[in-house]
């Protein structure tokens, strides 16, 4: 039994984007409503908070201090969870999480198998204080990193914690922070930039943006560390205009930020004087890419440029400029407070601390994670994410986006750190970890990833703006079953061309989901190339239809269906289709209610 | 003063914008936005106005506008449809949810319908990957889309202009 309205309460409820979608905003204000209609207003309080994580099981409502974790709240529960939880002390069954494994019920979140072995330094707050309030971020020793540096440490300390803590670059890259900030630091001029790279442009991550949601303070106090650290005093955060509630969250972070002091002239009373402004991205891949993201600031076109000379050198406007990742910045304050040694402490010998995953894709529990680095693939897939949805074969993870790889059953217990993922053809890039089952067809996946690359490529080298088109172009002709096995060797050959003559990243990296899927799953391009089949059955051009004669009941739904008219047969008797007018539609195959067509 | 052939009411709007500016250096995105948002495209003339009031070559405002995939030359329609096409929601078909919308307005990706009433367009990954397949119109975002649901989804619009 819960001592029911004896303490102050707080109802937390998740306001990330996912848990929005299905309808949070609504769940808040029916707890708000019921807490009124119930005269507790003044013992209760109701929080909107930023992304819990678990996305899989939104909207997520938590009730403290009595650790009560609810999933898939809706209108009727959140109702019900006032007048019986809060009001009677009883917990409302129903909306607990439920193991599918063990079927037992788990009411507190850290018990729950996707929290059980997440470590949370850079996601500390998300899911635990309202991001659109100062007060909470400061009663969760916000700001408190940087009083510390400004009144105890002179900014080579500062630098030389972040070194010693082993921080790397969490946007992808993995280089040293401490070292990106020394040699800014290091760089001769009395005006330098700090920026914050919001751009998180891999399809299927959304790390930054639940950060940004959920804890922007975290954020602009990192920068303001960054700015001290390097002396600069004006930090930028470029943001993706698809992110409009990490911009409306980072807006009110700034203003109130401002008012208290904590950015601005004079901060905190010391001679230091820093202030952010948001820069808007407009919807382009390369501007994660540090140069061209700063030619995007000083408002052209998103274009990398030759490095060296980098940023540290020269960067926004031509000065020295030091640009880090959200989930980068938002280490920073753990760090300055519980020192180098215990950052260091977590992780393996070259990679250290923890890295935020989006886990995405055909897997049980979609959501983000934090996991301390070292963790194997398996780990997150089959603990933290609950294995692969309906039961199916697991066929491989991807990660790095469009610059990474797809790894394979076979090195699911690799240990993830940056030197590891490389090893394998992939890389950590931001974190985006998206789970493929035998459904997927690889090469499938592969073209998808290189039609991203050809879109997003600013055209400015020649291999990656004209060698990615002719890549796509094979993949097509293998896809449609028009491919010869000489055209793998090109394909491979092209791959490698692009990888060394591109100038940034994007075009260096481009090829990485062909060669890896090339390298692990070879006999998926052979059966495309040689036997005119797709295994997992995705490539439409490839399929071939089949009635199962023992199935078919003669209800000659799938002839009234077909456009072309190839599928014969009288009612109540065995259909059979004519594969030689067969457009490979698929109707047929949706529509049958008896699972009697089948494809190959 | 040239002419522009464009809304004179707007093309007001954009210039108190512009003029508001305390520093115009690097303000060509932002400008682009604000003009986007006023006139909901960025026909020639609007992109030569710009030009010419920030003191830059139209040749660079061209650049710009064609480069980021936000903005748009075409007029769009009074509801915007976006697919996103992110990995999570592509290995959860949402190609398939393109083909069923374009078949149902029977329009081409970045056009916008006869009636005028909407514009498909795809993104790249709006973040909401436990939802996926995800679409989003003018904003709102619907979750675990069917090809059934499609129908469903654009009558809603279809039915709020009567």
């Amino acid at each position: 039994m819960i001592n029911s309205i004896e303490k102050l309460k707080e109802i937390l409820v998740c306001g990330g984007t996912g848990c929005q979608a299905s309808e949070s905003n609504r769940v808040f204000e029916v707890l708000k409503e019921e807490v009124k209609a119930e005269n507790l207003d003044k013992q209760v309080k109701v929080i909107m908070t930023g992304c819990f994580g678990f996305c899989e099981k939104g909207p997520i409502v938590k009730v403290m201090p009595d650790n009560v974790f609810y999933v898939e709240v809706d209108e009727a529960s959140a109702r019900k969870i006032v007048k019986e939880h809060v009001l009677k002390g009883r917990i409302v069954e129903e909306k607990i999480y439920k193991d599918p494994k063990t079927l037992e019920k788990i009411p507190e979140q850290s018990s729950i198998p996707f929290y059980k072995k997440q470590i949370r330094i850079a996601l500390r707050n998300c899911g635990k204080i309202d991001p659109e309030n100062i007060n909470e971020y400061i009663a969760s020793d916000g700001y408190m990193a940087l009083a510390k540096v400004l009144k105890e440490m002179a900014p080579e300390e500062v630098i030389d914690i972040v070194k010693r803590s082993g921080l790397r670059g969490r946007g992808g890259g993995g280089f040293p922070t401490g070292l990106k900030w020394e040699a800014t630091r290091k760089s001769k001029g009395d005006v330098k930039y700090v920026i914050c790279n919001a751009d998180e442009g891999d399809p299927g991550a959304f790390m930054d943006r639940s950060i940004l949601e959920g804890d922007p303070h975290s954020v602009l106090e990192g920068m303001a560390i960054a700015g001290y650290a390097i002396g600069a005093k004006q930090g930028y955060i470029y943001v993706r205009a698809e992110y409009p509630l990490a911009i409306h969250r980072l807006k009110i972070a700034i203003s109130q930020a401002r008012q208290r002091g904590f950015l601005g002239e004079n901060i905190l009373g010391t001679s230091f004087s820093f202030d952010v402004d948001l820069k808007i991205g407009a919807g382009a891949f390369i501007c994660g890419e540090e140069t061209a993201l700063i030619n995007s600031i000083e408002g052209g076109r998103g274009e990398p440029t030759v490095k060296p000379p980098y940023p540290a050198q020269v960067g926004l406007w031509k000065k020295p400029t030091n640009i880090n990742n959200v989930e980068t910045f938002a280490n920073i304050p753990p760090i300055i407070l519980n020192g180098a040694d215990w950052f260091s402490s977590i992780g393996t010998e070259k990679s250290k601390g923890t890295k935020v995953f989006a886990l995405a894709g055909k897997v049980n529990n979609v959501g983000l994670v934090e996991v301390p680095m070292g963790i194997t693939l398996r780990e997150i897939i089959y603990d933290l994410g609950g294995g692969i949805k309906g039961g199916k074969k697991f066929k491989a993870v991807q990660t790095g986006g469009p610059s990474g790889g797809c790894i394979p059953y076979e090195y699911l217990d690799t240990p993830i750190d940056y030197e590891s993922l490389n090893e394998l053809g992939s890389m950590m890039g931001s974190g985006g970890m998206i789970v493929m089952d035998e459904d997927d067809c690889m090469v499938n996946i592969a073209k998808f990833y290189l039609e991203f690359s050809c879109d997003e490529s600013c055209g400015r080298c020649t291999a990656c703006r004209i060698g990615n088109k002719r890549m796509l172009e094979i993949l097509n002709k293998i896809t449609e079953g028009k491919a010869e096995m000489e055209d793998l060797e090109t394909l491979k050959e092209l791959a490698e061309t692009i990888k060394d003559s591109s100038l940034c990243g994007l075009g260096q990296t481009s090829p990485n989901p062909v060669l890896s899927t090339m390298k692990f799953f070879y006999d998926e391009y052979v059966a495309h190339v040689k036997d005119k089949t797709c295994p997992a059955g995705v490539c439409t051009a490839l399929l071939k239809y089949y009635i199962i004669p023992e199935k078919c009941v003669g209800c000659t739904a799938c002839a009234k269906v077909c456009p072309v008219n190839v599928i014969h047969g009288e009612p109540r008797k065995v259909h059979v289709i004519d594969r030689v007018g067969c457009i490979k539609c698929g109707e047929c195959f949706r529509t049958c209610r008896f699972g009697a067509i089948t494809r190959k | 003063m040239p002419k522009y052939e464009v809304d004179e009411a707007k093309l007001r709007q954009l210039e108190e914008y512009i003029d508001s500016l305390s520093n115009k250096e690097g303000a060509l995105i932002p400008v682009l936005y604000k003009a986007q948002e006023i006139f909901g495209y960025l026909p020639k003339d609007v992109q030569l106005f710009i030009a010419r009031k920030l003191g830059i070559f139209a040749a660079k405002v061209y650049g710009v506008t064609t480069f980021y995939s936000y903005f748009t030359m075409q007029p769009r329609g009074k509801h915007v449809i976006n697919i996103c096409m992110g990995t999570a929601c592509f290995v959860k078909g949402a190609d398939k949810i393109l083909e069923e919308i374009k078949k149902e307005l029977d329009i081409k990706e970045g056009n916008m319908s006869k009636d005028g009433m909407f514009s498909v367009d795809t993104l790249r990954c709006v973040g909401a990957c436990g939802l996926a397949p995800v679409v989003m119109v003018d904003g709102k975002v619907y979750g675990r889309v069917k090809v059934e649901d499609v129908k469903g989804i654009l009558d809603e619009y279809r039915k709020r202009e009567g």
